[in-house]
């Protein structure tokens, strides 16, 4: 077994090229290399959490956002609609008074037309009583060769007519 | 036919020295640089390499600069939640400690042997892990009586021993205590030992039965090379377990210094 029976030729070599290369290496690496690696990694998970709680800010931040949103689109909805109605109101109250105001032109001309039609039918109907009077005169005349009086012929016929 | 197969499975571990075997002493100790030491640089120049590549710190990390970061990581959660909120100080000599083994431990399973290069594993000499369990003890032993002064001798008597029992358990908790630098030594060169041995014994069973004819190959060649095989993926497993036992042991021990139970 080398490991004893070299033991007392090369024990002082052993510890101390040992000691001399694993000084180098936890000097150089232990104490210069491994504490920056671990520092980038604490960076890292640093930067990851900072990077999470902005995110998460951001995220509670929108929701406050979209809520205010959400209550003023509500209230301006409703205005409008308040408006909407408004002038529906305004609307229908001044096709209201306009139909008044034609309606009101249509009945005048409706009683002027009337009066019209009447007094058309008045003047027809005495011409007719003339008609028939100067024609029940012409008939006298002719049949009876009696001259009959024109007042007469038209009383005559107008107690016919209006019987 | 093949010359008679001699395989000393103890060779693999034998100390060569390369140069300064005449010269080189310190206090009249001979300290010539052997394969031993020069695995020891090959492990420390790898091991750098490796970590240059995680040291590019970008945001966000590319392939090696993630495997650094993780084996980084790794090490800063087991001191973490052996060890507390102090546990970040240590992190220097266990992130060494864990990584310089686990590379010593894999590059001494290369199969440079077919390079004709011999790939020497220093964790299977007790000379070598030894020096790493006493400074863990000697960390251990300074952390404890900085932080607690004569104090620290209360950790040999653990909470609600009955008073007559608080002799004897003192001398078993203290040589349990003592014994721990040698556990943890021992374990490591015990472990990577056995290993190497095993594939050179089954090794020298592939080579003699392959030479002792057809039926020999079949009944021992194969069986054993398939078993290598096993043993070698085993092997692997084993290189990265005894350096996380040997790291997550020193961190335990640190932790009994740092809190006293």
């Amino acid at each position: 077994m080398p490991q004893i029976s070299q033991l007392s030729e090369f024990y002082a070599s052993q510890i101390f090229w040992m000691l001399v290369i694993f000084g180098a290496v936890f000097f150089l690496i232990g104490r210069g290399m491994a504490p920056k690696v671990i520092e980038t990694i604490d960076n890292r998970s640093k930067r990851i959490a900072d990077d999470l709680n902005a995110a998460e800010a951001a995220h509670r931040d929108a929701d406050a956002q979209e809520k205010t949103w959400r209550v003023q689109s509500a209230a301006q909805r409703g205005q409008a609609q308040a408006l909407i109605a408004e002038a529906k109101a305004k609307g229908a109250k001044a096709t209201e008074a306009q139909l008044a105001v034609a309606g009101k032109g249509i009945e005048s001309r409706l009683a002027e037309a009337e009066g019209r039609i009447a007094a058309a039918r008045e003047s027809a109907l005495a011409e007719i009583e003339t008609v028939a009077a100067d024609a029940a005169s012409d008939i006298a005349a002719r049949v009876a060769g009696l001259t009959v009086d024109a007042e007469a012929a038209r009383a005559a016929v107008k107690g016919v007519l209006h019987g | 036919m093949a010359a008679e197969a001699k395989v000393d499975p103890m060779h693999q571990f034998m100390i060569e020295p390369m140069f300064g075997t005449d010269g080189w002493a310190i206090a009249g100790y001979h300290i010539p640089f052997t394969n031993s030491a020069l695995w020891m640089l090959i492990s420390a120049i790898v091991l750098y390499a490796f970590m240059m590549g995680g040291m590019r710190r970008e945001l966000v990390p590319g392939r090696w600069q993630m495997a650094v970061e993780s084996m980084t990581g790794f090490i800063d959660n087991m001191l973490e939640a052996n060890i507390g909120k102090e546990g970040r100080g240590y992190l220097p000599y266990v992130f060494s400690l864990f990584m310089f083994i686990l590379f010593a431990n894999l590059l001494g399973l290369l199969p440079l042997g077919l390079a004709g290069v011999h790939p020497f594993t220093f964790t299977s000499h007790f000379s070598a892990t030894g020096v790493l369990a006493i400074l863990s003890f000697a960390i251990v032993l300074i952390v404890g009586f900085w932080k607690h002064g004569l104090h620290f001798f209360s950790l040999f008597i653990p909470h609600g021993t009955p008073a007559p029992m608080i002799p004897l358990i003192f001398i078993i908790e203290l040589v349990s205590f003592l014994v721990r630098p040698f556990s943890l030594g021992l374990r490591l060169f015990v472990a990577m030992m056995a290993g190497h041995v095993l594939l050179e014994v089954l090794s020298s069973f592939v080579i003699g039965g392959t030479n002792a004819g057809v039926f020999f190959f079949g009944l021992v060649a194969i069986p054993s090379f398939a078993l290598m095989v096993a043993i070698s993926a085993l092997e692997i497993l084993v290189a990265g377990i005894q350096a996380y036992v040997f790291a997550l042991l020193t961190s335990l021990y640190i932790n009994d210094a740092e809190h006293l139970h």
